[in-house]
């Protein structure tokens, strides 16, 4: 269930203990990741990401280790992103798109990156209400709109419909393709087009599920469909 | 994937002028733009951002059809009025891609998205794709024999739909109409399939055909949704009774550019709307067709598929 952990996880970005809906208290995955990652010795991985010739003329690895920095004097732009009724300013590279924008700057990591060329829909975010693909959509076209991710969907501790639908109809199973189900499934159930198994499964085709979860998931999209007004 | 700056112009004559100017390229939904960029097969110093135009309104009666270049692909399918008087362009864009695609994706960009082929997907010009199922059978040149991927294309050439154009001018940004039949041309060396030049920008589509009503768009794909066509056909009948005054085919996943069929239209005309009729009118759509052993079974069912398209559009009442 790691899109509702990192959910938790991103209304304290800064702070390296999440409440668990279980447990209480725990360390998130990703910040035991981050933490793992720094005491088995920065060495390993971060040479790992340079190329062979800064490898071989760069022993102190620690200033040449930062391979996204930006074009000297051009392509910076500040943005603010209204995320989730939630305002960040942000200066990025033009380039930088949404998706990226919110995993690697805001740290809202539910939404995820699968195949980041707009055929798997496991970036799927919402733009002033309808659902768009985050990976083919620039930071800077999002400024001044109004986006929804996974983690906007809860209101605070309650589940929204759908997430619940996903948890209830056991609608995922790595779930890695959950949150853009889950914000696929939010949209298709506003725009009506639930009417019929069939019609759930064509609007929903636009997320792909590599552990093959479609029954469950079009079990989930029909529960929350059936609790959420149309 | 180098960086690039982007522009937000606030009206066409900026955007032309922004987009006239060298290595630079206009941005609409990013579908295109952005997911080719990342591959790079497509580079640019500057992007302009056509967002802030008004570029929209759907108007669509039998009086005619016209689509703001901007408007986006899911908000003209689900349009009642495009529904109800031309489902051929409905239907097209609803067998499009994803809803989120749909939701990005523009009229505009639609009719200029590459086709999904290495030979257009790749940073190096001298890269082709072998012989695949996928290959086009009309309109192969010696660059490309990769079928165009647009869904909307081949509904508006059965309309003869055309695009409205500005471009460049020496003084001011003239304006221009062009038939798909003339936009469109077989691809050259450059591997450009369209008749743009730098700093043109569509801003409209227009299409006139009263009896549209009576016109339906067939998609076969391997998959269920989700999928470019394998083989499409959008068909247009005018009938009198049961007398077809006039028929419109073209077709989809066959051509190197939306194909359209003239020798089967005057096969059609003024016979009555029977399944013998257009079995018997598509018998020869194989003429001129280049096949090989991969995909010479598009011609077969390129005959089933603009057979099942002119029962479907007949049967609207």
């Amino acid at each position: 269930m790691s899109c509702f952990q990192e959910n938790e996880e991103v209304g304290m970005p800064d702070d390296n203990l999440s409440v668990n809906a279980e447990n209480n208290v725990s360390t998130s995955r990703r910040s035991f990741l981050k933490q793992a990652t720094g005491l088995l010795g920065a060495s390993v991985f971060v040479t790992s990401w340079l190329p062979p010739s800064a490898e071989a003329a760069s022993p102190t690895s620690a200033v040449a280790a930062k391979p996204v920095t930006a074009t000297p004097g051009a392509g910076l732009v500040d943005l603010t992103l209204k995320v989730n009724d939630r305002e960040y300013p942000v200066t990025v590279e033009t380039r930088v798109t949404l998706l990226d924008a919110l995993r690697d700057r805001l740290k809202l990591v539910g939404t995820k990156k699968g195949c980041d060329h707009g055929t798997c829909g496991a970036c799927t975010v919402h733009i002033d209400g309808q659902r768009v693909l985050s990976c083919l959509t620039l930071a800077a076209m999002a400024q001044g709109h109004e986006i929804t991710t996974i983690e906007g969907l809860a209101d605070g501790d309650n589940l929204h419909p759908v997430q619940q639908a996903f948890i209830d109809k056991d609608g995922f199973q790595c779930g890695f393709c959950t949150p853009g189900q889950c914000m696929s499934a939010v949209a298709c159930i506003k725009e009506g087009h639930v009417r019929s198994d069939e019609e759930i499964r064509e609007w929903m085709s636009g997320n792909i599920c590599r552990c093959a979860a479609y029954p469950n998931i079009l079990d989930a999209v029909k529960q929350a469909a059936g609790a959420t007004p149309v | 994937m180098k960086n690039f700056t982007l522009t937000h112009p606030a009206d066409v004559g900026g955007a032309i002028t922004a987009g006239a100017q060298p290595e630079s390229a206009f941005l609409a939904g990013g579908t295109t733009v952005i997911d080719l960029w990342k591959l790079g097969a497509f580079e640019f110093a500057q992007l302009v951002d056509l967002n802030q135009l008004q570029l929209r309104g759907i108007e669509a009666s039998a009086n005619g059809l016209k689509l703001g270049a901007l408007e986006r692909m899911n908000a003209v399918g689900e349009n009642p009025a495009v529904k109800t008087h031309y489902p051929v362009v409905s239907e097209a864009l609803l067998l499009s891609a994803s809803p989120q695609i749909r939701n990005m994706g523009t009229m505009g960009g639609n009719l200029l998205q590459r086709p999904r082929s290495l030979t257009y997907r790749n940073p190096d010009p001298n890269r082709h794709d072998g012989p695949s199922r996928f290959d086009a059978i009309f309109g192969i040149t010696k660059q490309s024999s990769a079928p165009h991927p647009s869904d909307l294309a081949v509904a508006l050439t059965a309309l003869d739909a055309s695009v409205r154009i500005q471009g460049k001018g020496t003084t001011g940004t003239p304006e221009r109409v062009m038939k798909l039949s003339e936009f469109y041309k077989v691809p050259q060396a450059d591997l450009r399939f369209d008749t743009l030049a730098p700093g043109d920008l569509i801003t409209s589509v227009e299409a006139q055909v009263p009896f549209a009503r009576r016109s339906a768009y067939i998609k076969v794909r391997d998959r269920a949704s989700y999928q470019f066509a394998v083989v499409s056909a959008a068909v247009v009948l005018d009938l009198d009774g049961d007398t077809i005054r006039e028929a419109r085919v073209a077709a989809g996943g066959v051509g190197t550019i939306p194909w359209r069929l003239p020798q089967i239209e005057a096969a059609l005309k003024g016979k009555a709307a029977s399944p013998e009729t257009f079995q018997a009118a598509v018998a020869d759509v194989g003429t001129g067709a280049v096949t090989h052993s991969h995909n010479q079974f598009k011609i077969e069912l390129l005959k089933l598929t603009i057979i099942r398209a002119l029962i479907a559009a007949r049967s609207i009442v």
